[in-house]
């Protein structure tokens, strides 16, 4: 087991490491650079600029002093932010995105398993088509939608009641947290339904269920021990990965609902060409993202006992 | 509880619906289960966010303790003003800092740091007042100003503004590192006399005198910062009416009263709370609905629902001029002045602003200079009117026809428009792309680039047409005037022509008001006869203010929002 989870980290850091030299490759591949501005700099201040941030080496000398630096978990310093460090803007914005991410995805995954369980419970009749229709919407409409709908839903509604009942924007309490967190869980959840029902109607008809009914199992018994349990699986797998999309899918209910997290970093250093940015978040997101699959491989081992980690 | 289910349902085995029943009986129970650890869950959360969580805010106005609610469009990426470059920076440093001259809020100049000064032909002199102090309660002295300059200048600093400095006599030498600093045409002969030098004539230092990269900074407070200066709340010192007291970091700013701010005419408000930041508009017209923000700007498609809330509109010309602009370079056929000329003829602003644009405050632009640039009494443009400009056809086909016999031409071969890609600029794109293809049988091809790609694409060049956009530094006529001189870096498609240089010159050292205007007046018509750029348009903001917020202004030159005249009146209500 611990060979097999050492052999699954050795992987991601190759993983990671690939990532890395992609997107620095990538990057600098696009044309124009972070230093370009508004208004045009002389040769000698552009030539300053150069030797301040590294960019007058050869490409080949960045990259290694990229990695190196990389190894010691120094981002360097961001173009657009110029006082902040890369790791600081991760440091400071990546928990409010986790902790988003963290409300959204357990919305998601109870909200999917409930009703995937209970569009499976009682298929082809009124709940199923109600659930399924709005699991549709929700696939189908872009967040970014959703997001501004549900803000004027806030303010109509405060607007009515004369008060503030939710914040419409903002950050700081677990009001601010709801319905962004929602919002943002909700293309999610409608995925994690649709897979669970699924799931559950293959269990439904499978040898061991009818033989537990046979047997004179009660049902509730056989709904969580059989079905759910069985069926729950498939979701556990894609629930890693979901909650780093998640976390790191931020961007447009970070901007819609002024949510200072690490989302809007990522897409808007991306637009303004910040190299330190886009690698830190880049990388580090990345890095999330193995580690998260890695974590559900391991967890599965736990769960299903038909999956050893042997090998 | 398990037994319980259990001896229910061994009566339930017998069909289907009677299984659902049960299933969803034990589900509800799940879902209870889950709720109960939602509702854990979020508390602890809410706990951790606690600890991360931004300014506290009263909403829009809280006239008991005399503070306003406001929303900025992003982080202010850079508070050193010896280095800052961005609107939202400049905002924040309208308020917090103050030049040797400032402007009221009827955009005269007005004293700043400097009770009175003088400006003659080969210099400037600034008595320092004696009541401005730093927002630690130290005196602002001249060496403030003489240490903020050097920075600037320094090559080290890689300033982006220093260019603005360069009338100070050797400052382009100092910053291209062919001097040491310390030859820097400026001096504080005492803790409150500054004397400046300059490199040619500058009849509009007073103007630059106001800008951000003019501000002064202190060298003890710098130096003991240790690089780190502008980065926190605590890292910054403040000369200006507010002083940013808390500073989260891309969530939330505190500006409060500056309690050792001088003028007594500014700063009336307690407090300024940048409790959101966001550039959503859409986000922003929301919390101003739901009262959370004094101020929002809004877009065309917005229009309607401010006026179905009965909110008063306001409108301000926010300085900026778009305009196509040609690539002059030798081997282009924008070189060739016929079919310039033609373009030129094929087109109308006004069908591009009134039937394509459609923001109501969006003004069809008819020169290099806007509206707004003030001449020696009035306005610049009712001393001097645009060049006339009538769309024809006819006409436009007879120069294309020219120009194709003098470039040698079978046909023409698709031109190249670079454009932004925001959804205005996309529309602008077709919509020229359209027009000549209906009036000259030209092919545009549109490039559409995001900010960065599209400026490096400027400036090696690569385009035949660019829609290009332009704000002004100063309130001068020189800062949209010198575009196009030929030493000048932004004049990216290369424009060169002995004529304009000269008249430039004319406009930037002629001490003679009315003089130094005709120079400009000559450059407008230049300008169209020549076909260098044509232009397109007049960029204005619709905005919707609090009526109890009273002072407050948008300006054209300067920060975008200014709240520093700005208070609180409930007076109506």
């Amino acid at each position: 087991m611990w060979v097999y989870v050492l052999k699954r980290l050795l992987q991601g850091i190759v993983t990671v490491w690939f990532i890395a030299t992609a997107t620095f490759f990538a990057m600098h591949n696009v044309p124009g650079d972070p230093l370009l501005n508004d208004r045009a700099v002389s040769e000698a201040i552009r030539t300053n600029l150069e030797a301040k941030y590294g960019l007058d080496q050869p490409i080949g000398t960045q990259y290694f002093i990229y990695l190196s630096n990389l190894v010691k978990g120094d981002f360097g310093i961001s173009f657009t932010q110029e006082n902040r460090e890369v790791n600081d803007i991760i440091r400071e914005h990546f928990p409010i995105s986790a902790i988003l991410g963290v409300l959204a995805v357990v919305f998601a995954a109870a909200g999917g398993i409930l009703f995937g369980a209970l569009t499976a419970i009682y298929r082809n009749r009124l709940p199923d088509y109600f659930i399924m229709l709005l699991v549709i919407l929700g696939i189908s409409v872009p967040s970014f939608v959703i997001a501004a709908l549900s803000q004027l839903t806030l303010v109509t509604l405060n607007n009515a009641v004369g008060a503030t009942i939710l914040p419409v924007a903002g950050w700081g309490t677990i009001l601010h947290m709801l319905v962004p967190a929602l919002v943002l869980g909700l293309g999610t959840m409608a995925y994690l339904t649709r897979l669970m029902r699924s799931s559950m109607l293959e269990v439904v008809n499978s040898d061991y269920v009818r033989t537990a009914k046979s047997k004179g199992v009660p049902p509730a018994r056989i709904f969580t021990k059989h079905q759910l349990r069985n069926a729950i699986l498939p979701v556990i797998t894609v629930l890693g990965p979901s909650i780093a999309a998640i976390t790191t899918g931020g961007f447009v209910v970070e901007l819609v609902f002024a949510i200072p997290g690490l989302g809007r970093y990522f897409v808007q250093a991306v637009q303004q060409l910040d190299y330190t940015v886009i690698m830190g978040t880049t990388v580090f997101y990345g890095a999330f993202l193995v580690f998260m699959v890695i974590l559900v491989d391991l967890l599965y081992g736990f769960i299903d006992p038909r999956v050893r980690l042997e090998k | 509880m398990q037994d319980t289910t259990d001896t229910e349902a061994v009566t339930a085995m017998d069909s289907d619906g009677n299984f659902a029943s049960s299933a969803g009986k034990q589900l509800g129970l799940y879902a209870l289960y889950a709720f109960l650890g939602l509702s854990v869950l979020i508390y602890v959360l809410s706990v951790a966010a606690g600890n991360s969580g931004g300014v506290v805010s009263g909403g829009a106005i809280d006239v008991e303790r005399n503070s306003i609610t406001i929303v900025l469009s992003e982080e202010p990426p850079q508070l050193d003003s010896t280095r800052s470059t961005d609107a939202v920076s400049f905002v924040v440093l309208a308020h917090t800092m103050e030049g040797l001259i400032a402007y009221d809020n009827n955009d005269q100049l007005a004293p700043g740091v400097a009770e009175r000064w003088e400006i003659n032909d080969d210099g400037a002199t600034f008595w320092i007042r004696e009541e401005a102090k730093w927002s630690d309660g130290q005196p602002v002295t001249a060496h403030d100003f003489e240490f903020a300059w050097r920075r600037v200048l320094d090559p080290a600093t890689a300033s982006e503004y220093a260019f603005i400095l360069y009338p100070i006599k050797n400052a382009e030498a100092v910053n291209r590192g062919d001097l040491p600093k310390e030859m820097i045409g400026v001096r504080a002969v005492s803790d409150r006399l500054l004397e400046v030098e300059f490199e040619r004539p500058t009849p509009y230092f007073d103007k630059l005198a106001a800008f951000n990269t003019y501000y002064p900074l202190r060298e003890d407070f710098f130096a003991n910062a240790n690089g780190r200066y502008g980065a926190d709340a605590d890292m910054l010192l403040s000369n200006g009416p507010y002083v940013v007291t808390e500073w989260i970091h891309g969530s939330s700013m505190l500006w409060e009263k500056n309690p050792y701010y001088w003028n007594d005419q500014k700063g009336f408000l307690d407090e300024i709370v940048t409790a959101y930041i966001t550039h959503d508009v859409n986000a922003k017209l929301n919390l101003f609905k739901d009262g959370q923000i004094v101020e929002t700007s809004l877009v065309a498609p917005m229009l309607p629902t401010a006026m179905e809330q009965r909110w008063q509109i306001d409108r301000f010309m926010d300085g900026t001029l778009f305009f196509l602009e040609f690539n002059h370079r030798d081997n282009r056929l924008t070189d060739n002045w016929n079919f310039r000329r033609a373009l030129q003829l094929a087109q109308e602003p006004s069908e591009l602003v009134y039937k394509v644009m459609k923001e109501a405050s969006y003004l069809p632009a008819q020169s290099l200079f806007p509206v707004w640039i003030q001449g020696v009494e009035d306005t610049f443009r009712k001393e001097y009117p645009a060049p006339e400009h009538k769309m024809d056809v006819e006409k436009a086909r007879e120069h294309l026809e020219l120009a194709r016999q003098e470039l040698g031409l079978e046909e023409f071969p698709p031109i190249v428009l670079l454009s932004g890609d925001s959804n205005l600029s996309l529309a602008a794109g077709e919509y020229y792309q359209e027009l000549y293809k209906q009036n000259l049988g030209l092919e545009l091809r549109i490039d559409a680039q995001i900010f960065k790609q599209r400026l490096a694409k400027m400036t090696s060049g690569e385009f035949d047409l660019v829609m290009a956009g332009w704000g002004p530094d100063y309130f001068d006529a020189l800062t949209f005037g010198d575009l196009f001189a030929s030493w000048n870096l932004n004049n990216r498609g290369h424009y060169r022509s002995e004529e304009m240089d000269r008249l430039v010159r004319i406009g930037r050292s002629e001490l003679d008001a009315k003089k130094r205007m005709d120079a400009f007046g000559d450059i407008q018509q230049l300008i169209h006869e020549d076909v260098v750029i044509i232009p397109m348009y007049e960029r204005g903001i619709s905005f919707v203010v609090d009526p109890r917020l009273k002072g407050f202004k948008r300006r054209s030159v300067g920060p975008d929002v200014d709240y520093s005249y700005a208070y609180i009146d409930i007076s109506e209500d």
